[in-house]
Protein backbone atom coordinates (compact mmCIF):
# COMPACT_ATOMS: atom_id res chain seq x y z
CA UNK A 1 0.00 0.00 0.00
CA UNK A 2 1.07 3.51 -0.68
CA UNK A 3 1.03 5.68 2.22
CA UNK A 4 2.31 9.42 2.82
CA UNK A 5 3.51 10.33 5.85
CA UNK A 6 5.30 13.25 7.26
CA UNK A 7 7.54 12.61 9.66
CA UNK A 8 9.99 15.23 11.49
CA UNK A 9 8.84 18.00 9.03
CA UNK A 10 9.78 15.96 6.19
CA UNK A 11 7.20 14.41 3.82
CA UNK A 12 7.70 10.81 2.76
CA UNK A 13 5.83 8.63 0.53
CA UNK A 14 6.58 4.62 0.07
CA UNK A 15 4.94 1.41 -0.46
CA UNK A 16 4.56 -0.85 2.73
CA UNK A 17 3.33 -3.77 3.66
CA UNK A 18 0.14 -3.52 5.17
CA UNK A 19 1.10 -5.51 8.53
CA UNK A 20 4.88 -3.01 9.07
CA UNK A 21 4.29 -1.43 12.46
CA UNK A 22 4.82 2.26 12.60
CA UNK A 23 8.20 1.66 14.41
CA UNK A 24 9.67 -0.67 11.80
CA UNK A 25 9.00 1.83 9.09
CA UNK A 26 10.78 4.62 11.53
CA UNK A 27 13.85 2.82 11.90
CA UNK A 28 13.96 0.35 8.97
CA UNK A 29 12.77 2.77 6.15
CA UNK A 30 13.30 6.04 6.97
CA UNK A 31 16.66 5.23 9.35
CA UNK A 32 15.24 6.97 12.36
CA UNK A 33 17.00 5.09 14.67
CA UNK A 34 16.20 7.54 17.33
CA UNK A 35 13.17 5.80 18.14
CA UNK A 36 13.68 2.25 19.94
CA UNK A 37 11.89 -1.15 20.17
CA UNK A 38 11.90 -2.05 23.79
CA UNK A 39 9.71 -4.97 24.97
CA UNK A 40 7.79 -5.74 21.54
CA UNK A 41 4.61 -6.43 23.71
CA UNK A 42 3.24 -2.04 24.14
CA UNK A 43 4.32 -2.32 27.88
CA UNK A 44 8.05 -0.17 28.08
CA UNK A 45 7.13 2.65 25.71
CA UNK A 46 10.65 3.22 24.50
CA UNK A 47 9.11 3.67 20.90
CA UNK A 48 6.94 6.60 21.96
CA UNK A 49 6.36 9.02 19.37
CA UNK A 50 3.47 11.39 18.27
CA UNK A 51 0.81 10.87 15.85
CA UNK A 52 -0.91 14.03 14.79
CA UNK A 53 0.24 15.71 18.12
CA UNK A 54 -0.42 12.43 20.33
CA UNK A 55 1.88 10.39 21.88
CA UNK A 56 1.10 6.66 21.03
CA UNK A 57 3.27 3.27 20.91
CA UNK A 58 4.70 3.26 17.95
CA UNK A 59 4.86 -0.61 18.11
CA UNK A 60 1.11 -0.82 18.65
CA UNK A 61 0.38 1.22 15.13
CA UNK A 62 0.29 0.26 11.56
CA UNK A 63 2.30 2.41 8.91
CA UNK A 64 -0.76 2.55 7.28
CA UNK A 65 -2.62 3.64 9.99
CA UNK A 66 -0.29 6.20 9.91
CA UNK A 67 -1.24 7.51 6.17
CA UNK A 68 -2.03 11.38 5.41
CA UNK A 69 -0.74 11.97 9.15
CA UNK A 70 2.25 13.79 11.21
CA UNK A 71 4.76 11.97 13.42
CA UNK A 72 7.29 13.92 15.44
CA UNK A 73 9.97 11.52 16.55
CA UNK A 74 12.60 11.96 19.10
CA UNK A 75 14.72 13.06 16.17
CA UNK A 76 12.65 16.36 15.09
CA UNK A 77 12.67 17.63 18.66
CA UNK A 78 15.80 19.95 18.25
CA UNK A 79 16.21 22.95 16.14
CA UNK A 80 19.39 24.34 15.13
CA UNK A 81 21.42 22.41 17.32
CA UNK A 82 19.54 23.59 19.96
CA UNK A 83 17.75 20.94 22.17
CA UNK A 84 14.10 20.44 22.66
CA UNK A 85 13.76 22.17 26.36
CA UNK A 86 12.48 18.74 27.59
CA UNK A 87 15.68 16.93 26.35
CA UNK A 88 17.78 20.09 27.74
CA UNK A 89 15.93 19.11 31.32
CA UNK A 90 16.89 15.56 30.87
CA UNK A 91 20.29 16.14 30.46
CA UNK A 92 21.02 18.86 33.17
CA UNK A 93 19.42 16.40 36.01
CA UNK A 94 21.32 13.61 34.40
CA UNK A 95 17.78 11.89 33.57
CA UNK A 96 18.81 8.60 32.23
CA UNK A 97 21.64 5.73 33.49
CA UNK A 98 21.44 3.63 29.85
CA UNK A 99 19.77 5.54 27.64
CA UNK A 100 17.17 3.07 26.09
CA UNK A 101 14.29 4.60 27.33
CA UNK A 102 14.85 7.83 27.19
CA UNK A 103 13.63 8.72 23.80
CA UNK A 104 9.91 7.55 24.36
CA UNK A 105 10.30 9.39 28.15
CA UNK A 106 11.05 12.62 26.47
CA UNK A 107 8.30 11.99 23.98
CA UNK A 108 5.86 11.40 26.86
CA UNK A 109 6.66 13.90 28.84
CA UNK A 110 6.49 16.46 26.40
CA UNK A 111 2.93 14.79 25.52
CA UNK A 112 2.25 15.18 29.58
CA UNK A 113 3.45 19.16 29.64
CA UNK A 114 1.23 19.66 26.80
CA UNK A 115 -1.56 18.64 28.65
CA UNK A 116 -0.93 19.64 32.43
CA UNK A 117 1.96 22.36 32.11
CA UNK A 118 2.60 22.49 35.71
CA UNK A 119 2.54 18.58 37.14
CA UNK A 120 3.11 17.69 40.70
CA UNK A 121 5.47 14.69 41.16
CA UNK A 122 1.84 12.60 41.13
CA UNK A 123 0.97 13.86 37.83
CA UNK A 124 4.30 13.39 36.64
CA UNK A 125 4.77 9.43 37.67
CA UNK A 126 1.03 8.77 36.58
CA UNK A 127 1.19 10.54 32.99
CA UNK A 128 5.00 8.53 32.45
CA UNK A 129 3.57 5.18 33.75
CA UNK A 130 3.41 4.11 30.09
CA UNK A 131 6.90 3.91 30.38
CA UNK A 132 9.81 1.72 32.13
CA UNK A 133 12.86 2.52 33.07
CA UNK A 134 14.44 -0.64 33.83
CA UNK A 135 17.64 0.96 35.28
CA UNK A 136 14.87 2.42 37.55
CA UNK A 137 16.31 5.79 37.42
CA UNK A 138 12.82 7.79 37.56
CA UNK A 139 13.64 9.95 40.48
CA UNK A 140 15.62 11.90 37.82
CA UNK A 141 12.90 11.66 35.60
CA UNK A 142 10.77 13.17 37.19
CA UNK A 143 12.77 15.85 38.30
CA UNK A 144 13.53 16.55 34.68
CA UNK A 145 10.08 16.62 34.13
CA UNK A 146 9.36 19.33 36.69
CA UNK A 147 12.40 21.01 35.63
CA UNK A 148 11.23 21.16 32.10
CA UNK A 149 7.78 22.55 33.47
CA UNK A 150 9.43 25.33 35.15
CA UNK A 151 11.47 26.69 32.13
CA UNK A 152 8.76 26.69 29.84
CA UNK A 153 5.56 28.77 29.72
CA UNK A 154 3.14 28.14 26.82
CA UNK A 155 3.32 24.41 27.05
CA UNK A 156 5.27 21.49 25.04
CA UNK A 157 3.04 20.15 23.06
CA UNK A 158 2.91 20.42 19.25
CA UNK A 159 3.44 24.03 19.36
CA UNK A 160 6.68 23.33 21.18
CA UNK A 161 7.91 21.11 18.56
CA UNK A 162 6.94 23.22 15.74
CA UNK A 163 8.33 27.01 16.62
CA UNK A 164 12.06 28.06 17.41
CA UNK A 165 11.57 31.28 18.46
CA UNK A 166 9.96 30.73 22.16
CA UNK A 167 11.60 27.32 22.53
CA UNK A 168 14.62 29.01 22.50
CA UNK A 169 13.74 31.41 24.94
CA UNK A 170 12.95 28.89 27.39
CA UNK A 171 15.40 26.51 26.59
CA UNK A 172 18.45 29.16 26.91
CA UNK A 173 17.18 30.03 30.55
CA UNK A 174 18.86 28.12 32.83
CA UNK B 1 7.77 -9.09 16.50
CA UNK B 2 6.03 -8.89 12.98
CA UNK B 3 2.38 -10.02 12.46
CA UNK B 4 1.39 -12.50 9.69
CA UNK B 5 0.61 -11.00 6.00
CA UNK B 6 -2.84 -10.06 5.95
CA UNK B 7 -4.60 -7.70 3.71
CA UNK B 8 -5.93 -4.24 4.85
CA UNK B 9 -9.01 -2.00 3.92
CA UNK B 10 -9.87 1.41 5.81
CA UNK B 11 -13.37 2.15 4.65
CA UNK B 12 -14.70 5.80 5.25
CA UNK B 13 -18.45 4.94 5.80
CA UNK B 14 -19.76 2.05 7.99
CA UNK B 15 -21.88 0.91 5.34
CA UNK B 16 -18.82 0.09 3.02
CA UNK B 17 -17.13 -1.22 6.73
CA UNK B 18 -20.26 -3.64 7.22
CA UNK B 19 -19.67 -4.72 3.12
CA UNK B 20 -16.15 -5.59 3.63
CA UNK B 21 -16.58 -7.33 6.57
CA UNK B 22 -19.21 -9.47 5.32
CA UNK B 23 -17.52 -9.70 1.77
CA UNK B 24 -14.00 -11.05 3.39
CA UNK B 25 -15.31 -13.71 5.36
CA UNK B 26 -14.61 -15.33 8.50
CA UNK B 27 -11.11 -14.89 8.85
CA UNK B 28 -11.23 -10.77 8.82
CA UNK B 29 -10.99 -8.88 11.88
CA UNK B 30 -12.10 -5.57 12.43
CA UNK B 31 -9.64 -3.09 13.66
CA UNK B 32 -10.73 -0.31 15.88
CA UNK B 33 -7.97 1.72 17.95
CA UNK B 34 -5.86 -1.88 17.85
CA UNK B 35 -4.19 -1.90 21.26
CA UNK B 36 -5.22 -5.13 22.27
CA UNK B 37 -5.31 -6.36 18.75
CA UNK B 38 -2.09 -4.95 17.27
CA UNK B 39 -0.05 -7.01 20.50
CA UNK B 40 -2.25 -10.03 19.63
CA UNK B 41 -1.15 -10.45 15.80
CA UNK B 42 2.36 -9.55 16.84
CA UNK B 43 2.68 -12.73 19.01
CA UNK B 44 0.79 -14.06 16.45
CA UNK B 45 -1.81 -15.65 18.34
CA UNK B 46 -4.11 -14.25 15.66
CA UNK B 47 -3.57 -14.32 12.02
CA UNK B 48 -6.51 -12.92 10.14
CA UNK B 49 -6.56 -13.00 6.40
CA UNK B 50 -7.81 -9.05 6.35
CA UNK B 51 -8.11 -5.80 8.95
CA UNK B 52 -11.04 -3.96 8.55
CA UNK B 53 -10.01 -0.74 10.15
CA UNK B 54 -12.41 1.42 11.85
CA UNK B 55 -10.71 4.21 11.98
CA UNK B 56 -11.34 6.48 9.16
CA UNK B 57 -15.38 6.22 9.44
CA UNK B 58 -16.16 10.12 11.21
CA UNK B 59 -19.54 9.06 11.74
CA UNK B 60 -18.70 6.70 14.18
CA UNK B 61 -16.54 9.20 16.08
CA UNK B 62 -17.85 11.75 19.37
CA UNK B 63 -20.33 12.50 21.78
CA UNK B 64 -23.61 13.45 21.46
CA UNK B 65 -26.89 14.38 23.25
CA UNK B 66 -30.12 12.44 21.92
CA UNK B 67 -32.60 13.76 24.15
CA UNK B 68 -32.72 12.20 27.68
CA UNK B 69 -29.58 9.62 25.73
CA UNK B 70 -26.10 10.26 25.57
CA UNK B 71 -24.90 8.49 22.68
CA UNK B 72 -20.85 7.95 21.95
CA UNK B 73 -19.66 6.62 18.94
CA UNK B 74 -17.50 3.46 18.99
CA UNK B 75 -14.56 4.75 17.39
CA UNK B 76 -14.35 8.20 20.37
CA UNK B 77 -11.13 7.35 21.80
CA UNK B 78 -10.63 6.56 25.70
CA UNK B 79 -8.65 10.14 25.28
CA UNK B 80 -11.83 12.03 24.06
CA UNK B 81 -14.35 10.44 26.08
CA UNK B 82 -11.98 11.22 29.49
CA UNK B 83 -12.19 14.69 28.11
CA UNK B 84 -15.67 15.22 26.82
CA UNK B 85 -17.59 17.53 28.96
CA UNK B 86 -21.10 15.41 28.55
CA UNK B 87 -19.42 12.43 29.41
CA UNK B 88 -18.51 14.05 32.61
CA UNK B 89 -21.98 15.49 33.54
CA UNK B 90 -24.02 12.33 32.73
CA UNK B 91 -21.72 9.24 32.43
CA UNK B 92 -19.20 10.10 35.16
CA UNK B 93 -18.94 6.51 35.96
CA UNK B 94 -17.95 5.76 32.63
CA UNK B 95 -15.37 8.77 32.27
CA UNK B 96 -13.64 7.45 35.95
CA UNK B 97 -13.02 3.90 34.64
CA UNK B 98 -11.78 5.34 31.55
CA UNK B 99 -9.11 7.36 33.44
CA UNK B 100 -7.68 3.98 34.95
CA UNK B 101 -7.49 2.13 31.76
CA UNK B 102 -3.96 1.45 30.81
CA UNK B 103 -1.46 4.52 29.79
CA UNK B 104 -1.86 7.66 28.54
CA UNK B 105 -0.18 6.18 25.42
CA UNK B 106 -3.00 3.62 24.89
CA UNK B 107 -5.39 5.74 25.60
CA UNK B 108 -4.71 8.26 22.80
CA UNK B 109 -5.39 5.13 20.51
CA UNK B 110 -7.96 2.30 22.40
CA UNK B 111 -11.77 3.44 21.76
CA UNK B 112 -14.88 2.60 24.35
CA UNK B 113 -16.19 0.40 21.32
CA UNK B 114 -12.83 -1.50 20.38
CA UNK B 115 -13.17 -2.63 24.21
CA UNK B 116 -16.55 -3.51 24.54
CA UNK B 117 -16.17 -5.52 21.44
CA UNK B 118 -13.11 -7.06 22.58
CA UNK B 119 -14.91 -8.18 25.58
CA UNK B 120 -11.71 -8.85 28.13
CA UNK B 121 -13.37 -9.17 31.31
CA UNK B 122 -10.24 -7.91 32.52
CA UNK B 123 -11.37 -4.69 30.70
CA UNK B 124 -12.65 -1.46 32.65
CA UNK B 125 -15.32 -0.48 30.71
CA UNK B 126 -17.77 -3.67 30.44
CA UNK B 127 -18.42 -3.27 34.02
CA UNK B 128 -19.72 0.70 34.11
CA UNK B 129 -21.36 -0.43 30.40
CA UNK B 130 -23.61 -2.51 31.85
CA UNK B 131 -23.85 -0.91 35.80
CA UNK B 132 -25.04 1.83 33.46
CA UNK B 133 -27.74 -0.01 31.62
CA UNK B 134 -26.01 0.92 27.92
CA UNK B 135 -27.61 -0.12 24.59
CA UNK B 136 -25.33 -0.93 22.15
CA UNK B 137 -26.03 -0.12 18.49
CA UNK B 138 -24.74 -2.65 15.99
CA UNK B 139 -24.84 -2.47 11.93
CA UNK B 140 -24.76 -5.13 9.91
CA UNK B 141 -26.15 -6.20 5.86
CA UNK B 142 -29.32 -6.92 7.96
CA UNK B 143 -30.01 -3.45 9.31
CA UNK B 144 -28.96 -2.17 12.38
CA UNK B 145 -30.36 -3.41 15.81
CA UNK B 146 -30.09 -2.16 19.57
CA UNK B 147 -28.04 -4.69 21.97
CA UNK B 148 -28.50 -3.94 25.78
CA UNK B 149 -25.28 -4.61 27.43
CA UNK B 150 -27.11 -7.42 29.88
CA UNK B 151 -26.87 -9.56 26.22
CA UNK B 152 -24.22 -8.35 24.87
CA UNK B 153 -21.45 -9.83 27.04
CA UNK B 154 -21.65 -13.73 26.60
CA UNK B 155 -18.54 -15.32 27.59
CA UNK B 156 -14.45 -15.23 27.87
CA UNK B 157 -13.89 -12.48 25.12
CA UNK B 158 -16.56 -13.35 23.57
CA UNK B 159 -20.41 -10.87 22.54
CA UNK B 160 -23.43 -11.19 21.03
CA UNK B 161 -21.87 -9.66 17.44
CA UNK B 162 -23.12 -11.76 14.99
CA UNK B 163 -20.66 -12.63 11.74
CA UNK B 164 -20.30 -9.41 9.48
CA UNK B 165 -22.10 -6.82 12.60
CA UNK B 166 -19.69 -3.84 13.38
CA UNK B 167 -20.34 -2.15 16.95
CA UNK B 168 -21.24 1.51 15.75
CA UNK B 169 -22.51 3.29 19.07
CA UNK B 170 -22.72 3.01 22.72
CA UNK B 171 -26.41 4.55 24.12
CA UNK B 172 -26.99 5.88 28.09
CA UNK B 173 -29.38 7.04 29.60
CA UNK B 174 -28.32 10.61 31.52
CA UNK B 175 -27.03 9.69 35.29
CA UNK B 176 -26.46 13.58 35.66
CA UNK B 177 -25.80 14.85 39.13
CA UNK B 178 -25.07 11.17 40.21
CA UNK B 179 -21.97 10.41 41.72
CA UNK B 180 -19.31 7.59 41.03
CA UNK B 181 -16.13 5.53 40.98
CA UNK B 182 -14.27 3.31 39.70
CA UNK B 183 -12.17 0.93 42.13
CA UNK B 184 -9.48 -1.02 40.32
CA UNK B 185 -6.91 -3.69 42.12
CA UNK B 186 -4.12 -4.21 40.39
CA UNK B 187 -0.68 -5.52 40.90
CA UNK B 188 1.36 -2.64 38.68
CA UNK B 189 0.73 0.37 36.83
CA UNK B 190 -0.95 -0.18 33.51
CA UNK B 191 -1.43 -3.73 34.73
CA UNK B 192 -4.98 -5.23 33.90
CA UNK B 193 -7.70 -5.52 36.84
CA UNK B 194 -7.25 -8.73 39.27
CA UNK B 195 -10.69 -6.91 40.26
CA UNK B 196 -12.14 -4.06 40.17
CA UNK B 197 -15.85 -1.98 41.34
CA UNK B 198 -17.58 0.38 38.92
CA UNK B 199 -19.97 2.47 41.43
CA UNK B 200 -22.95 4.70 41.04
CA UNK B 201 -24.99 6.57 43.54
CA UNK B 202 -27.21 9.01 43.81
CA UNK B 203 -28.40 11.06 46.84
CA UNK B 204 -31.30 12.51 48.15
CA UNK B 205 -31.84 14.08 51.67
CA UNK B 206 -28.52 12.14 52.81
CA UNK B 207 -29.75 8.57 51.88
CA UNK B 208 -28.93 6.65 49.00
CA UNK B 209 -31.38 6.53 46.66
CA UNK B 210 -30.45 4.74 43.68
CA UNK B 211 -26.97 2.63 43.03
CA UNK B 212 -25.56 1.03 40.07
CA UNK B 213 -22.21 -1.17 40.81
CA UNK B 214 -21.06 -3.45 38.47
CA UNK B 215 -17.95 -6.04 39.01
CA UNK B 216 -14.86 -6.01 36.63
CA UNK B 217 -13.24 -9.47 36.28
CA UNK B 218 -15.60 -11.37 38.68
CA UNK B 219 -16.92 -13.69 35.88
CA UNK B 220 -16.68 -14.42 32.22
CA UNK B 221 -18.81 -10.89 31.47
CA UNK B 222 -18.77 -8.51 33.81
CA UNK B 223 -21.03 -8.57 36.47
CA UNK B 224 -24.05 -6.67 38.00
CA UNK B 225 -24.18 -6.57 41.70
CA UNK B 226 -28.02 -6.27 41.96
CA UNK B 227 -27.98 -7.44 46.19
CA UNK B 228 -25.60 -5.07 46.92
CA UNK B 229 -27.56 -1.98 45.06
CA UNK B 230 -30.96 -3.29 46.63
CA UNK B 231 -28.89 -2.91 50.29
CA UNK B 232 -27.94 0.04 49.17
CA UNK B 233 -31.38 1.87 48.54
CA UNK B 234 -32.79 3.47 51.35
CA UNK B 235 -29.97 3.50 53.47
CA UNK B 236 -28.62 6.52 54.99
CA UNK B 237 -24.82 7.53 53.19
CA UNK B 238 -22.77 6.20 56.59
CA UNK B 239 -19.93 3.77 56.46
CA UNK B 240 -21.41 1.50 58.62
CA UNK B 241 -24.30 0.81 56.09
CA UNK B 242 -22.07 0.85 53.12
CA UNK B 243 -19.47 -1.73 54.41
CA UNK B 244 -23.11 -4.01 55.21
CA UNK B 245 -24.16 -3.75 52.13
CA UNK B 246 -21.29 -4.91 50.35
CA UNK B 247 -21.05 -7.90 51.92
CA UNK B 248 -23.75 -8.66 49.24
CA UNK B 249 -20.81 -8.18 46.35
CA UNK B 250 -19.52 -11.63 45.66
CA UNK B 251 -23.36 -12.91 45.15
CA UNK B 252 -23.64 -14.52 42.27
CA UNK B 253 -20.19 -14.17 41.10
CA UNK B 254 -18.02 -16.45 39.18
CA UNK B 255 -14.63 -15.65 39.30
CA UNK B 256 -11.98 -17.78 38.12
CA UNK B 257 -8.12 -18.62 39.57
CA UNK B 258 -4.85 -17.38 38.10
CA UNK B 259 -1.87 -16.66 38.57
CA UNK B 260 -2.77 -13.06 40.35
CA UNK B 261 -5.36 -14.50 43.19
CA UNK B 262 -7.52 -17.44 43.58
CA UNK B 263 -11.09 -17.53 44.21
CA UNK B 264 -11.60 -16.52 47.58
CA UNK B 265 -9.28 -13.69 47.30
CA UNK B 266 -10.95 -12.55 44.61
CA UNK B 267 -14.45 -12.97 46.58
CA UNK B 268 -12.54 -11.08 49.59
CA UNK B 269 -11.76 -8.64 46.78
CA UNK B 270 -15.20 -7.80 45.58
CA UNK B 271 -16.71 -6.96 48.98
CA UNK B 272 -13.28 -4.59 50.02
CA UNK B 273 -13.22 -3.22 46.59
CA UNK B 274 -17.06 -2.18 46.86
CA UNK B 275 -16.96 -0.85 50.15
CA UNK B 276 -14.34 1.90 48.82
CA UNK B 277 -15.86 2.15 45.45
CA UNK B 278 -19.11 3.23 47.02
CA UNK B 279 -17.51 5.48 49.98
CA UNK B 280 -15.54 7.04 47.14
CA UNK B 281 -17.82 7.44 45.08
CA UNK B 282 -20.05 9.15 48.07
CA UNK B 283 -17.63 11.98 48.42
CA UNK B 284 -17.33 13.04 45.12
Amino acid sequence: MRITVTVDGTKYSDDVEPRQLLVHYLRERLGKVGTVVGCDTSNCGACTVHLDGHSVKSCSVLAVQADGSEVTTIEGLARDGQLHPVQQAFHDNHALQCGFCTPGMIMQSIDLLADDPDPDETAVREGLEGNLCRCTGYQNIVRAVRDAAAKMSGGAGPEAERVGESQQVAGGGN
Amino acid sequence: MIPAAFDYVAPTTVDDAVRALSEAGEDAKVIAGGQSLLPVLRMRLAAPSKLIDLGRIPELRGVREDGDTLVIGAMTTHYEVQRDPLVREHALLLACATDTVADPQVRHRGTLGGSLAHADPAGDLLAPALALDAELVVSGMDGRRAVPATEFFTDFFETSLRPGEILCEIRLPKYTGWSAHYEKFNRVAQAWSIVAVAAAVRVENDTIAQARVGLTNMAATPVRATAVEQALIGQPATPEAITEAAQHAAEGTAPTTDGNADVEYRQHLARVLTSRAVTAALST
